[in-house]
This record gives C-alpha cells, structure tokens and sequence, in this order.
C-alpha cells in the first residue's frame, strides 16, 4: 500500500538547513496497523506529514497505492488526501461552529455530495462510533473522547484506503485512549490501513508492527507479539 | 461558483459567525453612510444658496443713488444724488453693454392695498415691462407690464400669488379693481416668484403711471440692468463705466465710491460659483478618503478573519479543500456580506437625508433639496464592494498557501 524508498528531508533553517529525515526505507501493507515512535525531533511528525501529502519531501519515492507520490499542486494534492487519506489528530481539529453530523459530512462536500446524501451518509458513520445520539451537538458538548470519535468519522466517510492518526490519543486518559484504539482496530479489521504516530508504549503495542525512529532514521522495525 | 452548496455553506459561516459579520458590514455600512450624507449635505448647502440667487437674475447690476463724500467742482460733500427720467434714458443709450433693463420709482407714504374695503400692507413697486426679466417673475396668468400701459400710463397692476390670495381669497382677480392709496388700478396679470413670500405679495404698477397719480414728476429711485453673459471682469468694467457715465450726468467725482451705490450680482454669483466649486472638491475629496478608509477596514477585517480562520482553513485542506476553493469560500463570503451591508448604509444613508429634507422648515437659509446623485452612490457601493473583495484577496491566497500543518501545529 506504501512504498517510501530513500526518503530524505531537510528545513532551510537561515543560513544552515536542518536534515530531519536521512533515507527513510519503509514498506506498509495493505490492511497493516502499523505505529511510529520516537522522540521529539526524532522526525516522526515529519514523517506522517510526508504521508499525508502536508508536506513535500527532497529525495527518494514514495508510492501510495501504485501512485508515485511527487511534486503534487496544492489541488491534486488536496484530491488525493480527499481521496485516499483520512486523518486523526491530537487536538481532534472539529470545526468548532459546525456540529458533530456537519463535522463528519464536510469532506463529503469536497466531493461534491449532495447535501442530504453527505448528512445521511454522516449519521451512518456517527453511528458506526456509536455517536448517532449526539449528532446535532457542537464540539464543545462532547467529551474528549467523543470529539476523537467523530473527528475518526470523519476521517472514514470518503471511504480512505488509510487512516493516518498523530497522537489520537494524546490528550485522552487512558480508558478513553483505549477505547480509541479498540474502535481504530475495528476499522483495521474492516481492511483499511491505519498508520498512528505515538510516543506512548501501551498505545504502540496494539498495533501490529513499530516502527521506531532516531534522528531521521529508522532503527526498528518491530513485530508485536500478541 | 454559484452552485447551491457553497452558498449554503457560505450562509452556514455567516449565521454561526455573528461577531465577525457584524463587525465587517459595520465598517462597509459605515463608509458609505457617511459618504452618502456628506455628498447629500454638500449638495443640500449648494441648493441652498443657488436658491437664494433664483429670486432675481444674477447676470445684473443695479444702481441706487447715494450721497457725494467728496467736494467736486466747488460743490460741497453730502449732496444727495437723485436719478430721473433722463438718467435712466442716457445711461441706457450711452453704456451700451446694459441690455434689458428697468428703473424703480417708490411710491411715496404706507403701501396699503385694498379690495371692496379690506385692505392689506403689501408690497409695491412701480416698474417698467423688463423688470419682470430681471426679477424673473414668470406670469401664470393674464399678462405683465407692457410698453403700452407706459405710453399711455395706464391704471393696470400684475400682482403677485400671494397678494391674490390675501386681496381675492380664491377667486378669479383677473379684471377686478385693487386700490392702492385711493387709485384704482385694474388686475391684468398674476405672477409667481421664487425669492420667497415676500417676492410674491408685491403688486407692480407701471413707473410712468405711478410717477403721475403719486406726483412722483419724473424720479426714479433705483435701476436696474441685465448684462447677458458678461463675466467678472466685464461686469467690473461695465460697472465702472456706469459709475463714471452717472458722475459726468449728475456732477460728481467719478472717484466717489458713496455718490452711487452699485450691486453686482454676476460679481457675487461667480465668487459663490468658485465657492462651491471648491466646496464640491472637498466633500469629493472627504468621500475618497472615507472610502479608502472603508478598504483599509475592509482589508483589515480581512487579514484578522484569516487569521482567525487558519485552523479551520487547515482542517478544511486536510479534508480536501483544495486552494481555490479556500479562496473563493473566503472571497465569496466578503462579497456577499460588503455587498448587503454596501447596500444597508446606502438605505440608510438616502433614508437619513429625505427625513431631514421632508422635516426641514423650508424657509431654512442656506440649506434646501439636500439629494444624492443615484448613479454617484450605487457606483460608490460598487466600488467598496470591489475594493474591499481585493484586499481581501491578498490574506485569502495567504491563507489558502497556508500549509495544513502549520494550520493544525498545537500552541
């Protein structure tokens, strides 16, 4: 499903540019749930960025589904996470004026749904959450753990074929955060891939695989044991 | 661009974003409400004044006789200058720039005018047939003066709207007999005058009449002239010709400034003309800069919205959004909410002026028909609208290039 071969970035910092990823070789299956760690600065976040088409890399390739990934325009770009990716966030990201069903419906919109087809098709994923209850709610009514569970219907309703998670559980205590994970395994299950970037242990070890960073370079690639 | 969704999600924004709205059409409503007034009160002070010049024609001058402050040709100062018949005549043939024009006789005692037994203190002057030209009465009925009932120094009086109405209340005066100090002078004509009340309660008699059944001999007390185009220069050089002809005819110093009153009208007509010319620059002047000062609240506004917005915009492109349509979403949304508040403060604006206009006294000097050109204040919305969507062009292409990274960093 991901194919990164040799991947290198750096940040012009003034004078000097900052090296943050130094030949990352990576592969991911389809159907993988796979973690990412590593310290701050270790180049994680840089990582997913690069996955998520947020941010351009210098060398190397990087393949999403048999679709080189290079050089996109900000709008092929924006249809290809459209198209492929969902996302999860720390902060969870809701749109704060739009309530939870509108929340879960806006990447619909930039698809070009109907209105009332992307509203029925949000309630559906609400409900796959367990949030159906609570559509009509604004996102400072719910819960931590709610806000994360919406913001993953979010993530799912165009269908993505990978789900990339930064820290989704960072601001959850640690029943919420299970919680999560249980919920982020489920759609594991239903085939897509999901990728979590995380520097909590517990959170990594329900994933399949770890694969750990160090200055820009990947120093493990772990199974887990189950 | 206009399909039904963006629209919806446009109003969507709006109705959940009050504050911000608010605060955006306030400052578009405000620029235009306050240009609408000023071009509106700068218009309503011109009409004002030119209003006060309608009552005559400005291209004139008039003569009054004064008295000598100078000894001329061993006759003493503070000789009273006198015109007559005679006057009016020579200078009327020798200063050949006077074109249309009319002496004053004043009828001696109180002006009592009375019909079948009531009388009424009303105004009268005795004249000849171009003062209705200088005093630009337009006759609505009957006739006025002519050159006839001088000849023959008939007894025929063209009276004013007013002076009908109090003499005759309604009914018909054309043909019926007024009498002013005991003579009876026959009603031919009634006129209207725009100078006001006053202008129209007058009664006008011919001059060669009145200088007889008043024993007024052969005076006159005041002429008058039309000049036709002449500018200020020229009514300066006709004027000082008058001067110098009445000086040769009557015997005094032509350097004597008291012997003869002289009003220029073309003179203060042209200098409030420059007045206003600069006046009109300056409430246009004022106008830009309120409207550049709308942009700059506009541009502002702007900068601060996408600012607010980064977060948002950034969710938005991690979903998908792709730049033009960031873009357009911010764009549209300015448009649509300058273009409604444009059009609030252009209501309220018109709205404002035509309650003062129907409240305002009409006799308010200096003041009147305070209006705005139409065309001037729709194109003046138009291009706040369009100015205002520029500036918000800059911090919406910022805000689309934001990346969406930067937009979801946590603080």
């Amino acid at each position: 499903m991901i194919k990164l071969e040799n991947i290198h970035k750096s940040y012009p910092m003034g004078k000097t540019s900052l090296h943050v990823l130094k030949g990352i070789d990576l592969h991911i299956k389809d159907g993988e749930m796979v973690s990412i760690m590593g310290s701050s600065g270790s180049g994680k976040s840089t990582l997913l960025n690069i996955l998520g088409m947020l941010d351009n890399y210098d060398e190397g390739t990087y393949h999403l589904d048999q679709t080189l990934i290079k050089d996109l325009s900000e709008t092929k770009a924006a249809q290809y996470r459209n198209k492929f990716l969902g996302f999860v966030f720390q902060s969870f990201n809701l749109i704060s004026f739009k309530n939870a069903m509108e929340n879960v419906a806006l990447p619909l919109y930039y698809q070009k749904v109907k209105r009332s087809e992307r509203n029925k098709l949000a309630i559906e994923y609400l409900d796959k959450v367990g949030l159906k209850p609570w559509a009509e709610h604004m996102p400072n009514e719910l819960s931590g753990g709610q806000k994360q569970r919406v913001a993953i219907a979010r993530a799912l309703i165009t269908q993505p074929k990978v789900l990339l998670a930064d820290e989704p559980t960072g601001a959850l205590d640690s029943t919420t955060s299970y919680e999560v994970m249980k919920l982020l395994r489920s759609i594991n299950e239903e085939g897509i891939t999901v990728i979590i970037v995380t520097h909590e242990n517990d959170i990594a070890e329900r994933t399949d695989r770890i694969i750990r960073l160090k200055d820009g370079r990947i120093i493990a690639k772990e199974k887990v044991d189950v | 661009m206009f399909d039904r969704d963006k629209w919806e999600e446009i109003l969507h924004t709006i109705s959940k974003n009050k504050l911000r709205t608010f605060l955006t059409g306030f400052s578009v409503a405000w620029g235009i409400f306050m240009l609408i007034i000023l071009l509106g009160s700068g218009t309503g002070l011109q009409n004002g004044v030119e209003d006060t010049f309608n009552d005559d024609a400005t291209n004139s001058i008039w003569v009054y006789g004064g008295q000598t402050q100078l000894p001329y040709k061993g006759m003493k100062p503070g000789r009273y200058i006198r015109f007559d018949n005679q006057t009016y005549s020579q200078l009327k043939a020798d200063v050949s720039e006077l074109q249309e024009s009319s002496g004053r006789f004043y009828i001696p005692g109180d002006n009592d005018v009375s019909y079948k037994g009531t009388s009424y203190n009303l105004g009268v002057r005795s004249v000849h047939p171009d003062h209705q030209l200088i005093e630009k009465s337009a006759v609505i009925e009957g006739r006025f003066i002519n050159e006839m009932d001088l000849k023959q120094k008939r007894k025929v009086s063209c009276i004013g709207t007013l002076a009908q109405k109090a003499l005759f209340k309604n009914k018909s005066a054309l043909g019926k007999y007024i009498e002013i100090q005991g003579v009876p002078f026959k009603v031919v004509g009634i006129f209207e005058d725009e100078g006001g009340e006053n202008e129209q309660e007058v009664i006008y008699l011919p001059i060669t009449t009145a200088q007889m059944v008043y024993n007024g001999q052969n005076r006159i007390n005041q002429m008058m002239f039309l000049v036709g185009d002449a500018g200020i220069e020229e009514s300066r050089a006709i004027e000082s010709d008058v001067r110098a002809k009445l000086a040769q005819i009557h015997n005094f110093s032509p350097e004597d400034e008291r012997a003869v009153r002289i009003r220029n009208n073309v003179e203060s007509f042209m200098q409030f003309q420059s007045l206003f010319d600069n006046i009109r620059v300056f409430v246009w002047l004022i106008g830009i800069m309120t409207i550049i000062a709308g942009i700059v609240g506009i541009g502002n506004i702007m900068l601060i919205v996408v600012k607010e917005r980064t977060k948002e915009i950034g969710i938005r492109k991690a979903l998908g959004a792709t730049p033009w349509s960031i873009i357009s979403l911010i764009i549209m949304e300015s448009i649509l909410i300058t273009a409604i508040s444009g059009y609030i403060g252009l209501v309220l604006g018109v709205g404002l002026i035509e309650l003062v206009s129907s409240f305002m006294p009409p006799d308010t000097p200096f003041f009147k028909n305070p209006e705005v050109n139409f065309q001037v204040a729709i194109s003046a919305t138009v291009i706040l609208v369009v100015a205002g969507t520029l500036a918000g062009l800059a911090p919406a292409r910022r805000a689309a290039s934001i990346k969406p990274i930067v937009a979801l960093r946590d603080e």
